[in-house]
Parts: C-alpha cells; sequence; structure tokens
C-alpha cells in the first residue's frame, strides 16, 4: 500500500506565558492510502492538534510532514497560506463535531458550498444526487439546516466535506453532538466511504465503539504516540 | 451558486438588522437625492423665471435692492412709484432696443378668499409689455385692444384657476366701480406671470390714482451694447434703483448658497453615521460568523473570496438602500418641495427640485462608493481569519 501521509518527528508547541506545552512531542508515523486510522487518547492529549498538522490547518513547531509524496513541512519548506489552500481544496474533507451549515441555505446549497471558491470544481447533478443518495438525505435537498435532526446535518456535512472529490477525510468528533442511534449512522457511512470508494479516513474520537472502525490506530498520550 | 446570492443569503440571516441599515442608507439617499436634485432645480428654475423676465435691467424708484429683487419676483409689498417721464431718459440710448412700463398695484380685496386676501395687478404697455414676452401664449383670447385705457383684463393661468374666471366674464376691482372683460387667459408658462392679474397699464393708473407713475421699467438691450457701462449711466438718473437681472440671480443664489452650505453639512454627517452604521452591521456579522469563515477556509476559500463575500454583502446592503432611497426621493419629490418652499425666502416658479438620470447615477455612486469604503475594514477583518483559531475557539 503507498504512503498517503508520512510524519516525521512532528512537533508543535504551544506557549503559555514562559511555560512550553508540547502538543505534539517528537510525533513520527506514516497512514497509508485507503485506510481508516482511528486517532484516539485522552482530552488534550492533542488529538486535535494533530490532525490539524495533517490537514495543513495547523503548522508544526518541528519536523516534516509528506502528503502525496509532496513536502509540506519541513525545516526547509515552508508554503504560503494560498498553497496551502489549494492542497486542502485538492486533498482533503473536513468534518468536525460543530456542522457549521449555513442557516440561510438548504442542503443543496450548503453541499455545493465548495464550489463557490472553486470554480474549477464542476460539479454536475448527477454526481451531487448521488452523493446525496449514498449519504440518504436526498429526500432532504431542499430543506434549510433547522429542518434537519443532528444524525442529518452531520451527514449534510460530510456530503460537504466530499462535494471536492477528497482523497483524505478528516474527521474530529464527528459523533461528539450525536446520540447512539445516530453515531452508528455515522460510524456505517465512513466504512461506507472508506470500503467503496477509497477514501482514506483518518477519524479523531472519544467513542470507543467508533473507534473499532480503524484499521491502524494512533494513540496519543500528553502529545507523544503511544509506543512510539 | 455563486459568491454574490452567498453574500444575499447571508444578508438574510438577520432580517431585523439588515431591513434597519437599508433603512439608514435609505434616508441619507433620499437626502442626498433631493439636496443634489435641489441644487439642480432652484437654479434651472430662477434661470427661467430670469429669462422669462424678457429683459435685462429693471430701473425702479429707489429702495432697498433685495425688496426690488423681490418686487420683480415675487409681486412684493411696500411699492415704491417713479415718475413715468424718466422713460425719455432712457429710450433715447443707443444701448436700448426697447423699453416696457409697468406699474405693479397690490390692494387688499375682501371678496378674495374667505376672509379676503391682497390681490396683485399689473398695468402693462399693451404695444410693448407683448413683444418682451413672446413666449407668452393664449390659452383663450388675446391681449388687450392697444388702447392703453381699455377696460380689459388678462389673467395669467393661475390667477384665472384661483379667480375661476373665463373669457367673456366681468371683473371689478376693489375700491373701484368700473368693470374690466376678461379677454385673455394664458397658457401655463412656469414663471411668476402665471399668478399675474394683468391691465392696461393707464388703466391701472387711473383706477389706483397713481397718475403719471410707474414701479418698474423693464429695459431690453441691445446685442451689442455693454450692459455694465450702461448701467452706470442709469444710475445717474435721480431716485432710481437699476437692478440687473444677473445681479438679481446672484443676490438670491447667494442668499439660498449658504442655506445649501448647512444642508450639505447635514448629509455629509448623515452619510457619516450611514457608513459607520454599515461599518457596524458587517462588521458585527463577521464576529458573529467567525467559525464559519473560518470552515470556510477550511473548503478552500481564499482571503480574496472572503473579502469579496463581505464586499458584496456591504455592496448589496447600500445599493439596496440606494435604490429604495431614490425611488422614495422621487415619489415624495413634491413633498419635499413644498417643505422647501415653506421654509426658504424666495422660491421662483417651476420646480425647485430636479431629479434627473445624472442625478440618480450620481447618487448612486455616492452611497456604493461609501458603502465600499465602510465595508473595507470588516472584509480585510474576515479575509485574515484563520482556519485553525475558528475551529480552536470551538473545540479544544
Amino acid at each position: 500500500m503507498s504512503k498517503i501521509i508520512e510524519a516525521e518527528n512532528l512537533t508543535k508547541i504551544y506557549k503559555r506565558g514562559a511555560e512550553k506545552i508540547y502538543a505534539l512531542n517528537n510525533a513520527t508515523f506514516s497512514i497509508n492510502k485507503g485506510e481508516i486510522v482511528s486517532v484516539t487518547g485522552p482530552s488534550g492529549s492533542g488529538k486535535t492538534t494533530l490532525v490539524n498538522v495533517l490537514g495543513c490547518l495547523d503548522n508544526p513547531t518541528s519536523g516534516s510532514l509528506k502528503i502525496e509524496g509532496r513536502q509540506i513541512f519541513s525545516a526547509n519548506a515552508n508554503l504560503s497560506e494560498a498553497e496551502l489552500t489549494r492542497i486542502r481544496r485538492n486533498i482533503f474533507g473536513y468534518v468536525f463535531q460543530k456542522f457549521f451549515l449555513i442557516p440561510t441555505l438548504t442542503v443543496r446549497e450548503n453541499i455545493l458550498l465548495p464550489s463557490v471558491f472553486q470554480p474549477e470544481l464542476k460539479t454536475d447533478d448527477k454526481n451531487l444526487n448521488r452523493i446525496m443518495e449514498n449519504l440518504d438525505i436526498a429526500k432532504r435537498k431542499y430543506h434549510l439546516p433547522s429542518q434537519l435532526s443532528g444524525g442529518e446535518m452531520q451527514r449534510v456535512a460530510v456530503a460537504r466535506a466530499l462535494i471536492n472529490n477528497p482523497s483524505v477525510l478528516i474527521a474530529d468528533e464527528p459523533t461528539g453532538n450525536l446520540d447512539s442511534k445516530r453515531s452508528d449512522e455515522i460510524k456505517d457511512l465512513l466504512v461506507n466511504l472508506n470500503k467503496n470508494h477509497g477514501i482514506t479516513v483518518v477519524l479523531v474520537t472519544h467513542n470507543p465503539r467508533l473507534a473499532q472502525i480503524g484499521n491502524s490506530f494512533i494513540e496519543l498520550n500528553d502529545g507523544k504516540l503511544e509506543g512510539g | 451558486m455563486n459568491i454574490f446570492q452567498l453574500a444575499y443569503k447571508n444578508l438574510l440571516r438577520r432580517k431585523l438588522r439588515t431591513c434597519f441599515t437599508v433603512a439608514g442608507i435609505t434616508l441619507s439617499t433620499w437626502v442626498l437625492v433631493t439636496l443634489l436634485g435641489f441644487n439642480k432645480g432652484y437654479e434651472n428654475s430662477l434661470n427661467n423665471d430670469i429669462d422669462g423676465m424678457g429683459f435685462q435691467i429693471v430701473l425702479t424708484a429707489k429702495g432697498c435692492p433685495y425688496e426690488a429683487a423681490t418686487l420683480m419676483l415675487k409681486g412684493g409689498t411696500g411699492l415704491r412709484y417713479m415718475p413715468q417721464d424718466i422713460v425719455q431718459n432712457v429710450d433715447n440710448a443707443k444701448e436700448v432696443l426697447q423699453t416696457t412700463q409697468m406699474l405693479m398695484h397690490a390692494e387688499f380685496d375682501p371678496d378674495k378668499g374667505e376672509n379676503g386676501g391682497t390681490a396683485v395687478y399689473m398695468g402693462i404697455d399693451p404695444l410693448t409689455y407683448p413683444l418682451m414676452k413672446p413666449y407668452l401664449k393664449f390659452k383663450q383670447g388675446q391681449w388687450f385692444d392697444n388702447d392703453n385705457s381699455a377696460d380689459e383684463i388678462v389673467l395669467g393661468y393661475e390667477a384665472a384657476e384661483l379667480e375661476q374666471r373665463e373669457i367673456g366674464d366681468l371683473m371689478l376691482l376693489p375700491g373701484s366701480d368700473r368693470e374690466y372683460k376678461v379677454v385673455g387667459i394664458l397658457n401655463r408658462s412656469g414663471t411668476q406671470d402665471d399668478g399675474m392679474i394683468f391691465l392696461p397699464l393707464k388703466s391701472v393708473q387711473e383706477t389706483f390714482d397713481k397718475r403719471g407713475l410707474i414701479t418698474m421699467l423693464g429695459i431690453q438691450l441691445t446685442r451689442e451694447a455693454d450692459a455694465a457701462a450702461f448701467e452706470e449711466e442709469l444710475y445717474k438718473l435721480p431716485d432710481v434703483q437699476v437692478v440687473s437681472m444677473a445681479q438679481v440671480k446672484n443676490t438670491i443664489m447667494s442668499l439660498v448658497s449658504s442655506a445649501k452650505v448647512i444642508v450639505f453639512a447635514i448629509a455629509f454627517i448623515a452619510f457619516l453615521i450611514a457608513m459607520s452604521g454599515v461599518l457596524n452591521t458587517v462588521l458585527m456579522s463577521v464576529f458573529e460568523r467567525f467559525q464559519e469563515i473560518g470552515i470556510l477556509k477550511s473548503m478552500g476559500a481564499l482571503p480574496k473570496d472572503i473579502f469579496k463575500m463581505i464586499l458584496t454583502e456591504t455592496i448589496l446592503l447600500c445599493a439596496g438602500g440606494g435604490l429604495c432611497g431614490i425611488l422614495l426621493a422621487y415619489a415624495f419629490s413634491g413633498i419635499s418641495e413644498a417643505a422647501i418652499r415653506y421654509f426658504l425666502p424666495f422660491a421662483p416658479a417651476g420646480n425647485i427640485i430636479a431629479i434627473d438620470v445624472k442625478i440618480i447615477i450620481l447618487s448612486f455612486f455616492i452611497i456604493t462608493l461609501t458603502g465600499i469604503i465602510g465595508g473595507i475594514y470588516p472584509a480585510f477583518k474576515a479575509a485574515n481569519i484563520r482556519p485553525l483559531d475558528s475551529i480552536r475557539s470551538d473545540s479544544v
């Protein structure tokens, strides 16, 4: 299996006064294409920091990161914000604990939101309908977010993350706001996306049942990889 | 979906706030369009009134020049008289093309309206006055016989409507038992002549016991005449006031321009308030959407996309308010005009608020530009939101 993400000695330090807090401490690992990677660990262990760095939403203090073989961060490489944006556009889809749907846009419009900023992203109705059918929200396409359940809103957020055909889906506590039934729906959905569409999933969760879907695991404690 | 539609839908989130902001811009635009319309309309109407006089110089009895100006344009009170034979001194000058004598008389008429009112009669020379005012056309009838003492009356358009008279009606002048026959009713000219009751000069002199007296002498100059030099010559005549039309115009415009400065200052302040309203509204909406803007950036929105989106929201607010303000200014220009007339010391006949396409385009441009200036800071602020900061603010 080819490696899609390669991290070496990733370190992220936050400063609180004179004190240095290691959110990530020399994390070295790699993620293969088509894997589901569950990132687990106690609160404050650095899970969100790790996926933010992997998803190019944050810069590491030191270390190196390669995505699809391209050097993103290293001592010698410092990509501009515009270049990072392009990488985010082309490689990643993001799903967060909060759904961040725009309340005045319909389900369809929320899903198509990335295409507003990416003119090159040609989304035909067929592709859009396929995504909505897969996520079982096609009947709701003209509804506003306020008319949806929590599970449906999260599925809309997933659909929005998929509209640019990402190679990697980063899901940070995607079931954090959902009850167990809805959580199971999202779990099945992530498995389905991985199996049927080959999307690599990086999943941050506290939920052990959800973490089980991973075929690879990263466990963090105080910014360090357990056993690393 | 495009950025324009997205910006429009963003504004719908806080409908009440959007409405209040648009209302503020609407009011500012209304004031601006009305003021610009007034600026143009007043000067046009004044020029029209003055050109409509038919003569370039007026000779009146010595007195206050403002009174003289009011007298000519409005038919003022406190009339002064000069001897009719002064005409001979003027008629012979080589600069003069022709002259016309006028005697204006104001008399209380107990039959006017419910409680009576002052009627203004204008005695004119039937041989010269119509020649100087060729634009006066008749709705019905014609000027008097050439007899300068005929018992005939010509009514201006508005005077005929007010008096409810028609051709052939007989009118009694207050304080006199002499009957005058209405022989002509003028079309609307948009000048002060619309409100006049014209009689032959000699008739007015006899009826109101002003024999040998006139209030004004209108002088039309030849093309080649040096008006300024001729005015100096006229000043040598005893006890006369020389008023040139250019002077009247300048006097009135200077009176009005000081009022204009104050009103434009108020309009400018209204604009500053509108701009700060726009800035406040858009800035508040940027702060409220801090996380969301960060998420948009994580989806691939570049800083320039966010800048464009916020600026589009601002422009939509201003364009909406601007259009409403222009429509209101146009629809209520009659009411605005009545209000301005009430407060102004002198307002010429005709439309003193003239809103045209140029004014509409200029106002819309100013409003939109104001919006763009007011929206730059919030748009810049939004464009620089880091996706991570917004995400972290919720899910640390």
